[in-house]
This record gives C-alpha cells, structure tokens and sequence, in this order.
C-alpha cells in the first residue's frame, strides 16, 4: 500500500514538473516577452497581434513537441529495456532513430513529402521498422546484451552514412548543411503542420507501447517462465516493435534524432518504482518529457541565436552516464 | 601517371622558372586571363576585350549564382584547382579573397601572376573594383564608362522619394543582412528602412522567426526558390507565422544573384525593392 501511495506521488511530482517545465518552455525565446503578456497572447484571437503569433504558431507547437517527443522517448525507452532485458537498450543506441533519420531524409529531399505530406512520418516509421527488425534479429539468435548494442552501433554508422551521402548528393546546396539537423535533433522554428503530422503517430505508439507492460512483469522472470504463464511472446513482440517504430519514427521525422534520453530516464527512475516494468513505464513517460522540455529550454538559454542542436546536450549528461553504465554492468555483460 | 607528371611539371616549374615568369606590373595587357571566383568572372566578363578571358570557373554559369550565366558559356570552365589552372598556363590569374586559399598559395609559388579581389560591401567598393579590374585588363576606359553609366543610374534611383517602409530580409535558415553588408547598401539605396539594423544586427546572421513577427515589417524580402530541391533550409518560407505575416501575399523575392557580388547588375535588386514598396503603396491607399 505504502510503496502504491509512493508511486502515485512520484507520479504527481513527475506530471508537476512537466507541467512547469511546459509553462516555462512557453516563456522562453529570442524575442522578449513578459511571462503574464505572453501568456496572456497565447488565448488571444490570432488576429490581435504579433504577440499571439509567436505564441500560438512557433512557441507553442514547440512546447507540445517538446513534451510529447520526450515523452515518446522516455517511454520507448523503457519498454525497449524492459522488453530486450537489456539494460542498455533505447532508441538511439539500437539504431532506431538513425534510421528513422534517413528515411526521413529520403522523403523530404526527394520532394516525395512536398505530394504527399503523410510520407514523412511514414518514410521515417519505415526506417525504424527496419532497425527494429534487424535489433530483434540479433536479440534472437541468443545474442547478448553486447551483440544488440554492437548491431545497433553498426546501424547508426550505416544510416548516419546514407542520411550524409543522400544529403550530400542534393543539387540543394543548404541539405549538405542539415547533416546536423538530422543527427542531432532540434525543435527551431517548427510549427503546428509538424505537431499535426506527428501527433497521431505518436499517440498510436503510446498506446501500443503502454499496453505491453502488464506482460514485461512477467518477462522479468525470464521468456520460458513469462510463455508459461500465458503470455503471448508474438503479440508482446509485435507490440513492442510497432510501436517502437510509430512514435520514435514520428518523433524523428520532425525533430531529428535525440539520443540518450531513453537511456537515462529510465535508469534514474527505476529505483523509485520498484523495479516493475509497468509502473516504469508512465514514469520514463513523464520523466522523458520533463528532460527533453528542460533540454530545449536550456539550448535557448545558454546560446541564444546559436541554434544549439538538442543533441548536443542530451549527449554530455547521457554519454558519460552511459559509459559509467557499462562500467556498472560490464560483469554481467561479459 | 599523369599526375605524377603534372607534379613533376609543376616542381621543375617552381625550380628552374621562377622569376621569367613573374613580369612586374605588365606594361602590356594580359591576353590568357584566368578567373577562379563567381563574382571577379563576372566583372572580367563585363571589362575584358575580345579573346582576352579564358576561363571562368564553373558557378560563373550557375543561373542561382551569376547574372551573367548566358555568356559564361563562352569561356573554358575551372573549378578552382591549382592543377587545372596550371595546365591553362594563364598570365593572369584573377581570385576572390576568400575561396580557393591554397589554389592561390599554389600558383604563387608557381611563379604565375594572381590578382585578388575582396567580396564587394558597397556600392564605393563596386567602383574600385571595376576600376581596378579595368587596370588589370588594361581596359580602363570600358571601366570608366562602367562606373559612369552605374553612377548616373544609381544618383537617378536615389533621387527618387524614399518611402521608409520597414523591410526585413530573410534569406534560407533564418539569415538577414545587416549593416555593412552590400544587401543593406542596397535597401538604403531602395529607400527604405532595413529591420536588421533597427535591431542592431551587424553583417550577415541570424534573425529568429520570432523576433521577424515582432517587428512587423511592411515588405519581406526573400531569395527563394533559386534550388529545384527541396531543403529545410526553405521551412521558414511555409512556416504558418511566417504566411501571418506577408498575409497571403507574396514576399518579395530578390534572386541573390543581384546581391552576391557587387557589380552595376546589383542595381536590380534595388530597382525590385522599390518597384515592390511602390506597388504596396498603390494597394495600401
């Protein structure tokens, strides 16, 4: 009862600060707005000015995107781990989101996207099947933990390699440029077309993902033991993957590729729900979404009118941890 | 094979040539001109006389690039290589400051004559330029016409009333010119009031979408649709603020072109702009 009341606290707190982090999102840009104008100018009509512009079309848009692709990351990331029982195990390290990267880039830069605009989360949902096939190949074929990581380090070499060569290869001088968008992730500038495109994709993942967590309980005791007890592998596969694929495409498809958010969230939270996938689960949710909005308002912050891409530091807190992760964990890797 | 003989070419060159080919300031014109920037090829092909330029390099024929792109055909295409340059053992060659660096480091050491010129960032730099071209190619007197017909179509451009509309400039990825750019030589030129530097932004950066909403400009002028490929770089142009803020109407769009280098083409951009806040004016009243 205790640990319940505990968790739902945690959950209260988590739900809190992605709820602040959102408000101060909102509040944060280039041009200089006070906190109550700028709220105020977010419920004014469109046509009251430039205030209600900005708010409701670029800060907005951003701020949704923000919370709902950290919250798509966070959780991918723990079913992934929960799923593969692969502490090491998130999106960008399977080399999902790479993927996803290029086939976004094949959409957008062959024009296809401009005919048909749903081609681009679909493009990008298609190139993160591929590596979440290819992922599951090797998890199968009684790989370890390692091997999975090693394909998926091979993945990203190979579809941060294409994304490069199919930038590289357009008549479009300012694609060569946009290696960075793609491999690093940003949310400059993007609008509410972007949210509307994404949004059902990662909806759809959300629940795909949130239903598989009753069954990763009982993965934990192992795949024979959690078979025994009637739990359908394929269909927890198919779960799993699918939806994967669908918000972690859709996500890519307008923000690029963010890395270690889905590593690090669910290791920090883990502790606090008692080591139960399903309870994880909303928590990596939350607390996805409360890193990737603090991530995006400090990129505003600390170099304004730099661009600074969210991959960038996303990375310096998510690398090293990763790296003390495998120290951690290297025994029973090995 | 054959590069090594072309470096071996090259190394005797600098060892046993290296001062026949070196004239001081050549008292007669030179007849192989070699040009390896898209801005001096145009102001070559504009000054130089029948015969006398070679080559140009390969953005000289870029329609994106180079108001001149129809005639560049003319010319032996170079891409900026010491190697190619060498086997067209020019006795001119003809750079920009800032592209091509070891090319110029190279063909110096080679003994060939290599003049420089520093992009343009006003129209008194446009002047010298021709002039200085003109002197090079031994042309002064085409240079000096140059200048005279630019000037008198320029004084003629400014005497006409300023309107002080607010204009905003916004190139792909969020770039604007501001002050001391050619760009902004260009709007004040135009009679009009450059939002980069009411906002105090120097040279060439960034201006957030955010901050082109808040000011509210009365023209925005792009140079879009210059690539058939698409590009995120161009987002900007569909971004639904930005539709808000031209309101359906379509920016004003200045092929770069005009802009990139300085020459007497770069009075149609001012010319665009002030046909532009003319019409606007027209539909306003």
């Amino acid at each position: 009862m205790i640990e319940t009341a505990r968790y739902r606290l945690l959950l209260g707190l988590l739900a809190a600060a992605a709820i602040i982090l959102f408000v101060l999102s909102l509040t944060v840009g280039p041009a200089a707005i006070g906190f109550g104008e700028s709220i105020a100018a977010l419920f004014d009509s469109k046509e009251a000015g430039p205030l209600a512009l900005i708010m409701q079309e670029i800060r907005l848009p951003r701020a949704i995107l923000g919370l709902m692709i950290g919250a798509t990351l966070g959780l991918s990331g723990a079913v992934l781990q929960g799923y593969l029982r692969n502490p090491l195990a998130e999106p960008a390290l399977l080399g999902i989101s790479a993927t996803a990267s290029l086939g976004a880039v094949l959409a957008i830069y062959t024009g296809f996207s401009l005919v048909f605009p749903l081609g681009l989360p679909l493009a990008a949902l298609a190139g993160a099947v591929v590596a979440v096939i290819v992922v599951q190949a090797m998890a199968g074929m009684r790989g370890g933990a390692l091997t999975i990581i090693l394909a998926g380090v091979a993945l990203s070499s190979l579809a941060a390699a294409m994304t490069s060569l199919a930038l590289n290869l357009s008549p479009n001088p300012f694609a060569a440029l946009e290696i960075m968008f793609w491999m690093l992730g940003s949310l400059t500038d993007r609008s509410m077309t972007h949210v509307w495109l994404a949004a059902p994709f990662m909806v759809v993942g959300w629940a795909m993902l949130a239903s598989v967590g009753r069954s990763l309980d009982t993965l934990t005791l192992g795949r024979d033991a959690a078979a025994s007890m009637g739990v359908d592998l394929r269909r927890v596969q198919l779960l799993a993957v699918l939806g994967t694929a669908a918000s972690v495409g859709a996500a890519t498809a307008v923000a690029g590729a963010i890395g270690f958010v889905g590593l690090v969230v669910p290791h920090l939270l883990r502790p606090f729900v008692g080591a139960r996938p399903s309870r994880l689960l909303p928590a990596s949710a939350l607390g996805g979404a409360c890193v990737l909005l603090a991530a995006d308002i400090l990129v505003r912050v600390i170099a304004p009118g730099k661009d600074l891409k969210l991959g960038v530091l996303t990375a310096i807190v998510g690398a090293p941890f990763f790296l003390w992760l495998v120290y951690r964990t290297r025994r029973n890797l090995l | 094979m054959g590069v090594l003989s072309r470096v071996v070419a090259a190394v005797s060159a600098l060892v046993f040539a290296p001062a026949a080919s070196v004239p001081a300031i050549a008292a007669e014109p030179p007849h192989r001109v070699v040009s390896m920037n898209v801005c001096t090829d145009q102001l070559a092909m504009l000054l130089a006389g029948e015969g006398q330029l070679y080559s140009v390099s390969y953005l000289a024929s870029d329609p994106s690039a180079s108001v001149l792109a129809g005639e560049a055909g003319r010319y032996a295409v170079n891409h900026g290589l010491a190697e190619e340059v060498f086997l067209m053992s020019p006795d001119l060659v003809i750079a920009g400051t800032y592209t091509t660096r070891t090319t110029v480091a190279l063909l110096r050491r080679l003994g060939f004559r290599v003049e420089e010129f520093a992009p343009a960032s006003s129209f008194a730099d446009i002047r010298e330029h021709i002039m200085r071209m003109g002197e090079i190619l031994g042309r002064q007197e085409k240079a000096f016409e140059l200048v005279a017909q630019m000037d008198a179509e320029l004084a003629e451009l400014r005497a006409q009333p300023s309107s002080g509309k607010t204009v905003a400039l916004y190139y792909a990825n969020n770039y604007t010119s501001g002050a001391g750019t050619l760009v902004d030589e260009t709007v004040k030129a135009a009679g009009l009031v450059n939002i980069a530097d009411k906002l105090g932004m120097q040279g060439t950066s960034q201006l957030p979408l955010e901050l082109l909403v808040l000011e509210k400009p009365d023209l925005v002028v792009t140079s879009e649709g210059e690539y058939a490929a698409p590009a995120l770089a161009e987002q900007g142009y569909v971004h639904p603020a930005f539709k808000a803020l031209t309101g359906g109407r379509k920016a004003v769009n200045v092929p770069s072109k005009y802009t990139i280098c300085g020459a007497p083409f770069t009075l149609e951009a001012v010319r665009i702009m002030r046909d532009a806040a003319r019409t606007q004016e027209g539909k306003t009243q």
